[in-house]
């Protein structure tokens, strides 16, 4: 337990010093925020589907957690061979304990940046329907953040380039992101495109976040949160077993 | 690919053993093999009695390793590092904090142990993981090439402090380097590693008088030839040409 705690905290500690992280990973998420948000809401609005920035708002804190969960795996590949993973593959413990404080520590800082950037939301002008839902929405991101953590720890741990970290972004992290209805919704799509999404477990969360904060959910709260669970169960199991297989 | 074929060799409890070869002789894949993070695919191996493949957690409890690159983490402190060795290797947090303070005071690193460590210098850096390789009272310690890129003052210094550990301390000692100076001077045996297999193994004076040389180099030569070893460029070493511009 012990173990699991002090890499949980070394992962929030890490996250919490570096200032320059923290300021530049708000940049994608505050230009989708400004840009589209402001940019489509007219048409969103024409289309009478109301206000754009109350339905994007919980896509971008989604979009947040799905990018930094994901990046705490893949900064993996790097801490392999010059950083301090491989101190913790040579220690004592099991390396399931590793994982889990690994995967909870990514998790718990992206759950943190989607915290800032949901307040960054509510300067925008977002507004949850009750405060009450914000805790609960929170619980779903947390859920999310877990799902990726697992799978960014799963492929940091199959990859052995760096040069993979592009393939996993451009193949995997932004169509996760285009395909889980943060920005569009989900009501009336071309057949194949609502297959994809469905399939994409993030479209489970944001929409999930989205029925909890603003009352809008297209596949109901309880499915989004079986689905989480059941993708979280799933990667987890696959991101220990992929870890515990790591050669350095 | 074979890089260690029937490779046979015997360290005595509490000795220095210096294990010299050319690039790519064979020496990083048998320390990896000897610290558990790489299996063998024949041939047996024993640590402290142990088996490394089988008994790995107990095999890992007994030895110290600092690996060819770096595996501290840059972002915390010196104590920080030094800590969660000690949770890692179970040991009791009165102890790890007396050891620990003895051990960075012995490597001078006692009045810098709250900065962070990419703030040390590189021989530091070295001396920090020797000191947390130490921390748990391990039997044997294992340093490949700990004295790379370091200056004759930080080498002699780093190699006073290890051989006084070695006969207060009784630890054996299991290194690679290049200096053959280094190894002259630290080890008491010495077994030289070519093509994956030992070619000749003995005391300093043993293998000149051996080789009819004066010196430990020139023994050295005349046994693995003059030929410049080319290794295939990996993955691996891809990665450590990208770390050297992105010095962290």
């Amino acid at each position: 337990m012990n173990v699991v705690y002090i890499l949980w905290l070394r992962e929030v500690k890490k996250y919490l010093r570096s200032k320059t992280q923290i300021v530049a990973s708000l940049g994608t998420p505050l230009m989708y925020l400004a840009v589209l948000g402001f940019g489509l809401g007219p048409v969103f609005r024409r289309a009478g589907e109301g206000s754009y920035l109350q339905f994007m708002a919980p896509g971008v804190i989604g979009m947040t957690v799905l990018f930094t969960a994901m990046f705490s795996g893949i900064a993996m590949l790097w801490d392999r061979q010059f950083g301090f993973l491989k101190e913790t593959l040579v220690a004592p413990v099991p390396r399931v304990q590793i994982m889990i404080g690994r995967t909870l520590g990514g998790a718990t800082v992206a759950v943190l940046q989607g915290f800032i950037i949901f307040a960054v939301t509510l300067v925008a002008g977002f507004r949850p329907t009750s405060v009450m839902s914000v805790p609960l929405a929170f619980l779903l991101i947390a859920l999310i953040a877990i799902v990726f953590s697992a799978l960014a720890t799963a492929i940091g741990s199959s990859l052995k380039e760096m040069a993979g970290f592009q393939m996993v972004m451009n193949f995997l992290v932004m169509p996760l992101w285009f395909l889980s209805g943060a920005l569009y919704p989900l009501q009336g799509l071309p057949a194949a495109l609502a297959v994809l999404t469905r399939v994409d477990p993030l479209t489970y969360g944001i929409d999930g976040v989205r029925g909890t904060m603003i009352g809008a959910s297209h596949f109901g709260i309880p499915l989004d949160v079986g689905v989480l669970l059941a993708v979280g169960v799933l990667f987890v199991t696959a991101g220990a077993w992929r870890f515990s297989k790591i050669e350095v | 690919m074979t890089a260690v074929n029937d490779v046979t060799f015997e360290v005595s409890k509490g000795e220095t053993f210096a294990f010299l070869g050319p690039n790519g002789a064979g020496k990083t894949t048998t320390i990896k093999m000897l610290t558990t993070v790489l299996r063998p695919t024949s041939g047996t191996l024993e640590l402290d009695g142990l088996n490394p493949v089988t008994d790995s957690t107990e095999v890992r409890k007994r030895f110290g390793v600092v690996f060819q690159d770096p595996s501290l983490d840059s972002e915390l402190t010196a104590w920080e590092n030094i800590d969660i060795h000690g949770v890692l290797y179970h040991v009791p947090r009165r102890v790890r904090h007396e050891r620990g303070e003895t051990l960075l005071k012995l490597f001078e690193l006692w009045d810098r142990r709250n900065d962070l460590v990419k703030t040390f210098s590189g021989g530091m850096r070295r001396r920090l993981e020797i000191a947390r390789g130490l921390l748990h009272t391990p039997k044997v310690l294992f340093l490949d090439e700990p004295t790379q890129g370091l200056d004759p003052q930080s080498r002699n210094q780093m190699w006073t402090i290890v051989k006084n550990l070695n006969a207060s301390e009784g630890v054996t000692v299991f290194l690679t380097t290049h200096y053959m100076d280094e190894a002259d001077r630290v080890a008491n045996r010495i077994a030289i590693i070519d093509h994956g297999k030992i070619v000749a193994t003995g005391s300093s004076a043993e293998l000149k008088q051996q080789t009819g040389t004066d010196s430990l180099e020139a023994a050295f030569l005349k046994l693995t030839g003059t030929t410049i070893r080319d290794e295939t460029f990996s993955a691996e070493d891809r990665m450590r040409q990208v770390s050297r511009v992105w010095r962290r």
